[in-house]
């Protein structure tokens, strides 16, 4: 395996040999080693099944809501085992979007942004709540959109709108680094240039790892990217690099779409 | 063909309405039962028969409420532990038992209830015995449509509120429940509409009363015990319809509730 690790050291995230089976010696991710850069994109592509989205999931502990899941391995954040955080806190420090966007259906938008603070019981001011609301909206571009109807229903957006709800449900808990699991896949053409832009415009603040199924995106905005397959990274350079002058074999085939 | 099937129903209210229209006024729903006395001389002197069911409606409304009591906490947490917990082995058992409870004859479980609560905890016919034969018969109900409703919320909801780092128990309470409140809902509305025209095992256990009574540890009536009570007296015969009626109209209302409420979910 081509372990083209950039630079282990100075990176936010670092992740030690993880490997992650769902049944007995049968491992969703192998052996992975890789470090990710602060304010950063880093994509994790690759077909399915190659064990991407059981690596993002690794990064805040949520695969382990998954039944008879085992993970060998260390992951540190700003050199903490993430293991001896609790998964709660953990989670409160980054935030994760998902292939549909998913905001809480009884919620309105203005309690969907704040929802990290209201399900947890954390009491705030309401000045401060209003703060956060509209910093967060702004943040993702649609407080100018919304601002109107705070109080509707978040259901009532459209796909790319709620997509960016639920970025902003991410960002209003001040958290460093966002996942996101295939956040476009659900998406039509310009809400996904939208969410692209918007992430762009992100990683100023924030670092962002990114799983995606479309490898035009990752050449579009990553700065870094990591090819998986079966459970393996295979390549992890700068996206420039990867893309133009992929050291692996395997890499060059999915690239040029031999198969993926 | 669809005529055929609901011509039953339609045949039914029908005949409720003709036979049943007369006897609803003002004093059926604010009198006790009259005796046989009173029907007879009034039906003698050619005029309706006095009196209401009042006891009936208190009495059923009191048992309702102490059944719902019992069994929708319970109902809702053993709904909750089968829809996240579904292939687990105690999950499947406790399905199982439930499905099978749902199917007991609701006679046996006032047969349960007259050996549990009225000969060891209330010494004599009351009222919580005949609520705990209810609950046990509504036990089933909520269960199945708090699973079916958990289970139709997407796992995406569950996984959103679990990324915010929000606690197993403050998702469920949370996240869950109030998503799929108006499914709950509706279970709930349906397993009442289930309940309030059981006869059967409140014979064995509430018995009846000819006043109104609120001390469930006594004999309590119900409007489906009245309609027994005024079948098997001829001079009351006329108040059968009337409390049929009265039945059957609240059954359709809670059931055009519960259609009301199923529209309007959106998950």
């Amino acid at each position: 395996m081509n372990k083209n690790i950039i630079n282990i050291d100075n990176s936010l995230v670092t992740i030690k040999d993880l490997s992650v089976s769902y049944e007995k010696d049968k491992y969703a991710v192998k052996n992975v080693s890789v470090g990710i850069k602060k304010n950063s994109i880093t994509a994790i592509m690759g077909p399915s099944g190659c064990g991407k989205s059981t690596l993002l999931r690794a990064i805040n502990r949520m695969h382990e809501l998954y039944p008879n899941i085992k993970t060998l391995g260390k992951i540190y954040l700003n050199d903490e085992d993430i293991s001896a955080i609790p998964s709660i806190k953990l989670r409160r420090k980054i935030g994760m979007i998902f292939q549909r966007p998913n905001p809480f259906p009884t919620m309105s938008i203005y309690d969907n942004v704040i929802a990290g603070y209201k399900l947890n019981g954390t009491r705030i001011k309401k000045s401060k709540k209003d703060e956060i609301v509209e910093k967060s909206l702004k943040d993702v571009v649609l407080w100018d959109e919304v601002k109107n109807s705070l109080y509707k229903r978040g259901t009532f957006l459209s796909g790319g709108q709620q997509q960016r709800l639920c970025v902003a449900r991410a960002l209003a808990f001040q958290s460093e680094i966002i996942l996101m699991d295939e956040p476009t896949s659900a998406l039509d053409p310009i809400a996904t240039a939208k969410i692209e832009d918007l992430l762009v415009e992100l990683k100023k603040k924030y670092t962002i790892i990114l799983v995606t199924h479309n490898m035009s995106q990752a050449a579009r905005i990553s700065d870094y990217s990591m090819f998986m397959y079966l459970g393996e990274l295979i390549e992890y350079g700068k996206t420039k690099e990867l893309f133009t002058n992929p050291v692996n074999k395997k890499t060059e085939e999915y690239l040029t779409g031999k198969f993926g | 063909m669809s005529m055929i099937t609901i011509s039953p129903v339609i045949l039914i209210i029908i005949k409720l309405i003709s036979k049943g229209i007369r006897q609803i006024n003002l004093d059926f729903f604010v009198s006790v039962a009259p005796n046989t006395l009173e029907a007879m001389t009034a039906i003698a002197n050619g005029e309706i028969i006095p009196g209401g069911i009042v006891n009936g409606i208190t009495g059923s409304l009191l048992m309702v409420i102490l059944a719902s009591v019992m069994a929708i906490p319970l109902g809702i947490l053993v709904g909750i532990y089968l829809s996240e917990n579904q292939d687990k082995f105690y999950a499947n058992i406790i399905r199982n038992i439930s499905e099978i409870l749902q199917g007991a004859p609701s006679i046996v479980l006032g047969i349960i209830s007259y050996l549990w609560i009225v000969i060891n905890i209330t010494k004599g016919f009351s009222a919580y015995a005949g609520s705990v034969s209810l609950a046990i018969m509504m036990l089933p109900l909520i269960i199945k449509s708090t699973e079916e409703t958990l289970k139709m919320i997407p796992s995406t909801i569950k996984e959103a509120a679990m990324s915010l780092g929000v606690p197993y128990h403050k998702v469920i309470f949370k996240v869950l429940l109030p998503t799929g409140l108006s499914g709950l809902l509706a279970g709930i509305l349906l397993a009442i509409s289930r309940i309030i025209g059981e006869t059967a095992p409140l014979m064995l256990t509430a018995l009846g009363s000819s006043v109104i009574n609120f001390d469930i540890t006594k004999p309590t009536s119900a409007v489906p015990l009245l309609i027994w009570e005024f079948y098997n007296d001829p001079n009351l015969l006329d108040l059968v319809w009337s409390s049929s009626l009265f039945l059957m109209g609240i059954v359709l209302m809670l059931n055009i509730l519960v259609k009301r409420i199923a529209k309007n979910r959106r998950i």
